[in-house]
This record gives C-alpha cells, sequence and structure tokens, in this order.
C-alpha cells in the first residue's frame, strides 16, 4: 500500500518555499500546537508509535520523554541530517523538497520539550540541500516562524544549520554530537545518554530528519490515525530508498506490513533488464544480507526483518541481481567501513581493517583454504565490543555474505593462485598477527 | 580513519580572513555556545577563501577562536573534506560505495583515468583537473555519480561523463552537459 505522508508535497512545485509550503496547508499545525501543553504534544507523539528513522528504531515519544523536566540547563536539539549509510539517499530529498516541514517539525519537538535551540547537523557534500535548507530557514525567520515569540505564543525557537565536513561516523547520534562541539567525530560512551548530558554538556534530543518530518502530519491527524498505518509495532509510513540493480531506482514512501519483495517490485519495476534476483540488502550496508528466497518471504517491518536476523535500518534497500558478484560487493562494503572507523576502539579500527585486507587477498586470488573460517571467527569479537555500532556494522555483513555464498569465496580461493604467506605493508606477518 | 595524515608545513603566506568572511566569522560565534563549536564553520570560511588550508590559516583559526593550534590540526586531519594542499580547478569526487559500484562506478574511473591521464589523489599538470574516488555520497538512487564544483553529477555514463569532461577542459561551463 502506497501511503504518502513524508513524502505528499515531493511532486509539488515550488513545495520548498514559504509560499509554496503554506499554500498546502504548511505551518497550519502551530495553532493548535501552541494551545496544546507540552507534556500533551509528547503524549500524542508516543500515541502515534513513530520510531527513530535514522537506523536505530528508537521510539521517538519516549526518546523526548527521557529529557530532564527540572533542569537549570538549556535543552538542544540536534536534527540528523548526516545521511551516510551506503543506500540512504531519502533525507536529501526531505531537505531538497520539503525543507519547511522540517522546520515545522523542529518547532513542534521544541516546543514539547522545552528547547530554544536546534542545530541541524548536514552533510558537508550536500550542497543542494543545504541551499534549500538555508533559504527556507531564512524565509521562516523573516515570516516569525522561527526567533523570538513566534506567533505570538512565547515559544522562542532558533535554528543553526552546522555543516558536517566529511565523515560517516558523525551519524552517530554522539558522533554527531561531539562533531558539533568542534571535535574529532569519534562516539561517546553511554551512559550517560544525550539526554541527559548531551551536546555542550546539556541534555539533547537527537533526532533524524525524517522522524523529525513526520511531526507536523501527527500533529495535524492526531498520533492515533498514524498508528492506523502499518503494524501493531511498526506504526506509519517510511522512506524507503531503493538503489542497486533495479529498473527504477529511487524513493518510496511506504506503510509497514508489505511483502518486502513485492515492494521493490511494485515501486522499481524489479530487476533490471529482467535478470534474476540474487540477494536483497533491506536496511543499508550494515544491515545482513537476504538471498532472494528470503526477500521473497518476508514482510517489510521492524520485527519481521529482525527476526532474519537483518534490520529495517535507515530503509535503504539495495538489490543485487545473478551477476553480482558477491565476493566483491563484500569488499566494497568491508572498504567502506574500515575507512569510515573512527579508530578510537580497538575491536573496530583493527576487526575492520584485517577483514578487508582477508576479503582483498581471498578477491585477489591470494586466499588461503582457512580465511573463510578465519573472517568468521574474527565477527564475533567485533560485536558488542566497541563504544559504538560501526564494528558490528562491519562484522554483520561479513558474516552473512559469507554464511549464506560461501560458495562463492571458496571458488576464488580454490582457483586462486598458491596460498602465499602475505605480508601487511608494515612488514607485519599476517599470520601470525591474526592467530 | 579519515585519512592519511600528511606533514604540515607552513606556506610562508599569512593568512587573514576577507572583510566578507570576518563579517560571517563574526556573525557564527553568536551561535554557538562555546568557541571550540566553531571551529568546524570557521574552518569552512577559511577553505573557501583559498581553497584549501595552509598552516596559517589552521593557527589563524585557532588564535580567533583561543583555541590550542593542535585542536584544530586534529579536527582538519579527521574529517576528508578539509584539504590541506591545493585542489585542481575541477575537482572530481567519485563515489565508489556500493550502488555506485553495481551500476559502473570503475568505467567511470577508467574514464577518467583515460581522457584525463590522472588517477585517484592526483592532480593534473595544467592543474584543471584533481580526482579522488570517495565513500558514498548519498546519491544512491541516480548511481553511478560524482561531486564536482559543489555541485552532484548523477546518472553518468561514459557518454556524458566525456562530455562533461570535455567541456571542463575546453573551459566551458560543464552544466551544459548534465543531460542523458
Amino acid at each position: 500500500m502506497t501511503q504518502n505522508i513524508i513524502s505528499a508535497r515531493f511532486g509539488e512545485k515550488n513545495a520548498h518555499t514559504l509560499d509554496g509550503y503554506q499554500k498546502l496547508g504548511g505551518y497550519g499545525t502551530l495553532k493548535k500546537l501552541f494551545g496544546m501543553k507540552p507534556d500533551d504534544v509528547i503524549e500524542e507523539v508516543k500515541r502515534s508509535g513513530l520510531r527513530g528513522r535514522g537506523g536505530a528504531g528508537f521510539p521517538t515519544g519516549m526518546k523526548w520523554s527521557f529529557i530532564p523536566k527540572n533542569t537549570d540547563k538549556p535543552k538542544y536539539l540536534c536534527v540528523n541530517a548526516d545521511e551516510g549509510e551506503p543506500g540512504t539517499f531519502k533525507d536529501r530529498l526531505i531537505l531538497e523538497l520539503d525543507p519547511h516541514a522540517i522546520i515545522e517539525g523542529i518547532i513542534i519537538c521544541c516546543y514539547a520539550v522545552g528547547i530554544k535551540t536546534a542545530y541541524i547537523y548536514i552533510r558537508g557534500e550536500y550542497d543542494a540541500p543545504f541551499a534549500r535548507l538555508d533559504a527556507a530557514v531564512k524565509e521562516a525567520y523573516k515570516a516569525g516562524l522561527l526567533g523570538k515569540n513566534i506567533h505570538g505564543s512565547g515559544t522562542d525557537v532558533d535554528v543553526v544549520i552546522h555543516r558536517g565536513a566529511g565523515a560517516y561516523i558523525c551519524g552517530d547520534e554522539t558522533g554527531l554530537i561531539e562533531s558539533l562541539e568542534g571535535k574529532k567525530g569519534q562516539p561517546r560512551p553511554k551512559p550517560p545518554f544525550p539526554a541527559v548530558i548531551g551536546v555542550f554538556d546539556c541534555p539533547t534530543v537527537v533526532n533524524n530528519v525524517e522522524t523529525i518530518s513526520a511531526l507536523p502530519w501527527i500533529m495535524s491527524n492526531g498520533g492515533t490515525a498514524y498508528a492506523a498505518i502499518g503494524t501493531e509495532k511498526s506504526k506509519g509510513t517510511m522512506l524507503f530508498s531503493i538503489s542497486g540493480m533495479v529498473e527504477r531506482p529511487g524513493v518510496y514512501e511506504g506503510a509497514f506490513g508489505v511483502n518486502l519483495w513485492k515492494f521493490i517490485e511494485d515501486s522499481t519495476g524489479g530487476v533490471k533488464d529482467g535478470k534474476k534476483l540474487k540477494a536483497v540488502i533491506p536496511g543499508g550496508s550494515s544491515s545482513a544480507i537476504l538471498t532472494a528466497d528470503e526477500a521473497r518471504n518476508v514482510n517489510l517491518d521492524y520485527e519481521s526483518i529482525a527476526a532474519t536476523g537483518a534490520m529495517v535500518g535507515s530503509g535503504a534497500i539495495m538489490v543485487f541481481d545473478e551477476d553480482t558478484d558477491m565476493v566483491k560487493a563484500l569488499e566494497v562494503v568491508l572498504r567502506f567501513y574500515a575507512h569510515e572507523s573512527c579508530g578510537q576502539c580497538p575491536p573496530c579500527r583493527e576487526g575492520t581493517y584485517w577483514l578487508y585486507e582477508i576479503v582483498n587477498r581471498i578477491l585477489k586470488g591470494k586466499g588461503r583454504p582457512e580465511d573463510i573460517d578465519l573472517m568468521l571467527s574474527i565477527c564475533p569479537d567485533m560485536l558488542g565490543r566497541t563504544i559504538c555500532v560501526l564494528a558490528d556494522s562491519a562484522a554483520i555483513p561479513a558474516a552473512s555474505y559469507i554464511k549464506k555464498f560461501r560458495p562463492e569465496f571458496e571458488a576464488y580461493i580454490n582457483k586462486g593462485n598458491p596460498p602465499e604467506r602475505m605480508l601487511h605493508p608494515g612488514g607485519i606477518n599476517l599470520e601470525a598477527r591474526a592467530l | 580513519m579519515a585519512h592519511v595524515s600528511q606533514t604540515l608545513a607552513k606556506s610562508g603566506k599569512p593568512f587573514a580572513y576577507s572583510p566578507e568572511n570576518e563579517q560571517k566569522f563574526k556573525e557564527l560565534l553568536p551561535k554557538y555556545p562555546t568557541t571550540r563549536a566553531v571551529i568546524l564553520p570557521a574552518l569552512w570560511l577559511a577553505q573557501e577563501q583559498d581553497g584549501y588550508l595552509t598552516v596559517e590559516a589552521m593557527e589563524y583559526v585557532a588564535k580567533r577562536l583561543e583555541q590550542p593550534a593542535v585542536a584544530v590540526f586534529a579536527v582538519v586531519e579527521f574529517y576528508t573534506m578539509f584539504k590541506t594542499e591545493p585542489t585542481g580547478k575541477h575537482h572530481i569526487q567519485l563515489c565508489r560505495t556500493l550502488s555506485c559500484w553495481m551500476r559502473g562506478y570503475e568505467d567511470m574511473q577508467k574514464l577518467i583515468e583515460r581522457k584525463i591521464g590522472i588517477g585517484p589523489g592526483e592532480k593534473s599538470a595544467d592543474g584543471v583537473f584533481s580526482f579522488e574516488l570517495v565513500e558514498c555520497l548519498g546519491s544512491c538512487g541516480t548511481a553511478p555519480m560524482m561531486r564536482m564544483d559543489n555541485r552532484y553529477w548523477e546518472n553518468l555514463t561514459v557518454d556524458k561523463l566525456s562530455r562533461i569532461l570535455d567541456a571542463c577542459k575546453q573551459g566551458r561551463d560543464p552544466a551544459s552537459e548534465d543531460t542523458q
């Protein structure tokens, strides 16, 4: 079932301007909002069942309710627009096509939680989205929708757009906080959680762009109406970024609970050039991979996908056709995580590096028979042993590609050159290091 | 880690914000409760002014924000978009991650190497191009793609990229070639 909540205005001309947005009913929730008690707004969002769309899927209303009520410190909102999970390109569309929905959502969150300053952390490469967002924020200030005493309500909200500079790890909520404070984006140990000690040591809400954009619809139609869409535990809709070997890649909004492959096929026209389906990544490159059979027999919602060992994540669906080389695919994935590891936790810094090195030598025909099991033995030591989940994000796909497509890895090793002792560029013997 | 550390040496060129950037810098300060938080936006201003960051520019930013120079150096080293050497007039960032790989970024790389004669991490002798392979730019639905001249170039094909590069070589605006 196609549902247009987040993407309702994507096809409308000029919806990115204040005038265009308001003509479509934009900012229409503010009058109702300012008439409500802030706690009732949080209750409404809790009722909607909205979950964070950045990847973790944490209930949004509950996240807000963790912010201490009686504190002398200022509170902050960080809107995470550091979209970087490979396969994800949906926040970019919201930023470019519907930036005022983000601003309206920010006002709703700030009013509910008692926040006066929101930072939008946008990835440095998003030039066009930055320009649209910046123009929208300026328009909103000029129209009195941001700044002091918004529409005579006594509510003050300031929005600052903060540009990242090229680091995937800043999409992690505490990596983002560190980066916003002007440091390297190295995630912080939790607890304390950002709700208690976040940016500038103050209570902080960190929400994804898409999560924030869902708020105006929820405020205007009610949490109950939102919760009526989707399944028991996966409520509402989500933007799915579908890419790879499909006929029409793109961003498609859908309600949870439909068959995964049917949704992909209906949205994109199926596998490109009539090829056979080989595999599907349902939720970004850090998810486990699904075989074609698994993808055809699972529903697209948080619980059903999690039951397969994969995840909905940020809704980044990637489709592999029959010609895809799974060893090379894993090499591309592992190169990404080895490149993006921030380097502070050894299981991640070393684990991502060695997994990449080993798959790389298998690919080059220099793999040894024991390499496959060596990789599988490294993976468990990278799970749940680090400050953030980047190590898990490499180990989970690695183990799943190998387990589900093992013959392809074996073929590389069997037809490859005679195994030889491979030396690390620095001269460290790999065999000695790995064992 | 983000990128390979480079030996930092002074350029011998003093740095100060242009009057326009000075104004922008002053507008940044009240937006943050600490001066340290201004490091990233202040570095962006400096890099936009010169095209890259000299040691003098980094020290200048540190001084203006009353931060130790090492705090600024660490930031510059961590983030891939801060450049400590001049790039070409057209800096190509070709995405090499999963969807771009599936949709043929390697063909685009070969084309760049053949047409311009430079590989990843290199700059053409005439200074017109520099080239790097980067990780996911969040444009997987229009793969393969690249970022150049502060914008995205999407749905690349050998023919389209070839026309874009020709336009750059001939000093024309490549935007007119952004068609299928």
